[in-house]
């Protein structure tokens, strides 16, 4: 009961303040807010990247091109990878390969009717799908017979046929023209999303051996996509297939590889932990707002005991107690806290919207986030209330009564 | 607070044995310095007085007489230096603040020069604020204010706060604030003070009339229109108790 007249007394003098209320409790909201809005980011972020290595498919390896170095030099062109680059992967490494794409690519005109775009052909072999950790949506991928055949399928990204002004099901037995030699189109792959800076699903994909012959006119690839099978260690794996490229490209001991092994997997986990390491960095930031709120707070409070030291003194000439005359004044800085606290975690959640929406990251609001940032403004309205609270606790009563 | 515990006839008890048993306040000796840099204050210097229940007491002096410091050490604002004090039985010069506070709220009603009392609660509210920090029941402090305030006179202002009330009205609301809590004396510290000579009939013909209705009353001031209202004067020179007569005796 004592308790409830406690908090109204708080409350009260909350209200009879307001403008001042408010300023005081700006700093805690914008450090609550900033935590969560932070957090929200670095959640979206990290959500993100794991979304990406799902989507690539968490065995995959890739072997591009690249420029050799000897002896600290680099040479000025790069050696392409070939066609036979693939064929001996495929025959000296085979344990080593669950499924594996070669891709060679380049951007061609592309007419469907009256409609024209220019969008990135990749040759590649019916396993793409497998390796890249993908589906077909509509109709089917060509098959082995398809690619030696040389036959002008083509299979879409999920967003060509929009692109074309067409719904993907209606665009199976079409025609489209690639470099004005018409192909059929047999089927759409399913939505991947972007990956980086591409975005498979505008791409367009035809047998490997239709584009080495009919399209590019010749067999330089792009890009060898691999996966491993589950239980292969992927160091051997990636030391395999560095031996018999460069036996392939005849490398000579002590020179430098002109071809890159990646796995983006890795790649995405170094992004990962740089995400983490930046969410830190801007956690720790916001973390120094609410303490510098804390201590507007506790400034506040001071400003508040001076100003009511004649209340303080009725209080204790009427009865109240040590424990009384503290209690009041750091409930008081208690509710500034958690009252901003409230405040900023919606001002943290209309932030993270906005951030979404306008920036387009992604975000996402994260439970913990809320609940840490809550405890912790209560955790500055206890730490700064309670000097400014013992103080006025610690106020002698006459000298107090005779304050004006 | 195991003294505490015992009732007022156990307490009365454990006093000196030339005590009369119905004394509400006992000084011996009481002495309070102050240092002020480097010279020491001796602002009461061995005074003894003793008040027995319902009685009306004014206690006055010139300024510096020691009035305003033995108000305090009546009140349980303050400790002596040296010297006991009892009030109702209970040995003050031995208590912490929080004890003294708990005392304070039982044992006295304060009425002082300023009112002080807070501008941003209503008079029921203020009223009710010794209530609070003894412990009573929300329902039961509103009724008990309720009654004080009718009792001074003030049942159709209670929801009023105290800037919309006259110098004279504060002072009834502050009167029955100190009632409020059935306090064993009624300390009043200039209560005229700042009051135009009407209000003040008004406030003292109230004090008489407690006195009446069996109130313990110790009034603290410096004028002697005011003093006479009392049924027995106190005056402090220096420290100590000059004179200690009854009103009626002093005028024969």
């Amino acid at each position: 009961m004592l308790i409830g007249e406690t908090f109204n007394v708080a409350f009260r003098s909350i209200r009879a303040n307001k403008l001042r209320a408010l300023l005081t409790m700006l700093g805690v909201i914008i450090g609550v807010g900033a935590v969560i809005t932070v957090v929200a980011m670095g959640t979206g972020a990290q959500r993100n990247v794991e979304n990406q290595i799902n989507a690539l498919g968490a065995n995959l390896i890739t072997i591009e091109p690249s420029r050799s170095r000897f002896g600290g030099v680099e040479s000025s062109s790069t050696v392409p990878m070939t066609i036979d680059d693939a064929v001996a992967l495929r025959r000296d490494a085979a344990e080593y390969i669950d499924a594996m794409a070669p891709e060679m690519e380049r951007r061609q005109q592309v007419e469907y009717g009256n409609q024209n775009i220019n969008a990135n052909v990749k040759g590649t072999t019916p396993e793409y799908p497998e390796a890249r950790n993908t589906r077909v949506e509509y109709g089917r991928m060509f098959t082995t017979g398809d690619d030696d055949s040389r036959q002008r399928y083509a299979v879409l990204g999920a967003n060509v046929p929009d692109n074309l002004g067409q719904n993907p099901a209606a665009m199976i037995g079409q025609t489209v023209t690639i470099r004005q030699i018409p192909f059929e189109v047999i089927g759409v792959m399913a939505s991947r999303g972007s990956i980086g800076w591409s975005n498979p699903d505008d791409e367009i994909y035809i047998p490997l051996t239709t584009a080495r012959f009919r399209v590019m006119g010749n067999d330089r690839l792009g890009q060898i996509s691999l996966t491993l099978p589950e239980g292969v260690n992927r160091n051997t794996a990636l030391i395999q297939f560095e031996r018999i490229m460069r036996r392939e490209h005849r490398i000579r001991p002590g020179e430098g590889n002109n071809f890159n092994l990646r796995s983006p997997t890795d790649y995405l986990a170094t992004a990962e932990e740089t995400s983490k390491t930046f969410s830190a960095l801007l956690l720790s930031i916001a973390a120094v707002s609410l303490v510098v709120g804390g201590i507007g707070i506790m400034n506040i409070m001071l400003v508040s005991v001076t100003e009511r030291t004649k209340e303080i003194g009725i209080r204790k000439a009427l009865g109240a107690t040590r424990i009384v005359i503290m209690s009041q004044f750091l409930i008081e800085a208690l509710m500034l806290c958690l009252v901003g606290g409230v405040i900023g975690i919606g001002f943290g959640v209309v932030a993270s919207n906005l951030v979404s929406k306008n920036l387009g990251w992604s975000t996402e609001i994260s439970p913990t986030a809320v609940a840490v940032a809550f405890g912790f403004s209560a955790l500055v309205g206890l730490f700064f209330g309670l000097w400014p609270a013992r103080r006025a606790a610690s106020l002698d009563p006459i000298q107090s009564l005779r304050y004006e | 607070m195991a003294r505490g515990m015992l009732d007022t006839a156990e307490r009365m008890a454990l006093l000196p044995g030339d005590v009369p048993r119905d004394a509400v306040i006992v000084t011996r000796n009481l002495h309070r310095e102050y240092v002020m840099g480097t010279e020491v204050v001796r602002a009461l210097n061995g005074v003894d007085i003793t008040i027995r229940r319902n009685e009306f007491v004014a206690i006055m002096g010139p300024s510096g007489s020691g009035k305003s410091t033995l108000m305090n050490m009546i009140g349980c604002l303050d400790t002596p230096s040296e010297g006991e004090y009892w009030l109702n039985g209970h040995r003050v010069s031995e208590l912490d603040d929080d004890d003294l506070a708990r005392i304070r709220n039982k044992e006295i009603g304060f009425v002082f020069q300023t009112f002080n009392l807070l501008p941003r609660a209503s008079a029921l509210a203020n009223v009710e604020l010794p209530l609070v920090y003894a412990g009573v029941g929300g329902r039961e402090r509103r009724e008990r204010a309720e009654t004080v305030l009718k009792q001074v006179g003030l049942g159709e202002r209670m929801h009023h706060r105290p800037n919309e009330l006259s110098g004279g009205q504060r002072q009834r609301v502050a009167v029955a604030r100190a009632l409020v809590n059935k306090p064993s004396i009624l300390l009043a510290d200039e209560p005229t003070g700042n009051l135009d000579s009407a209000t003040s009939v008004e406030i003292m013909d109230l004090f008489e009339t407690l006195h009446r209705e069996g109130q313990t009353i110790i009034l603290v001031t410096h004028e002697p229109d005011i003093a006479e209202h009392a049924k027995r004067q106190i005056i402090l020179r220096d420290g100590k108790v000059a004179s200690d007569g009854l009103t009626a005796e002093i005028h024969a």
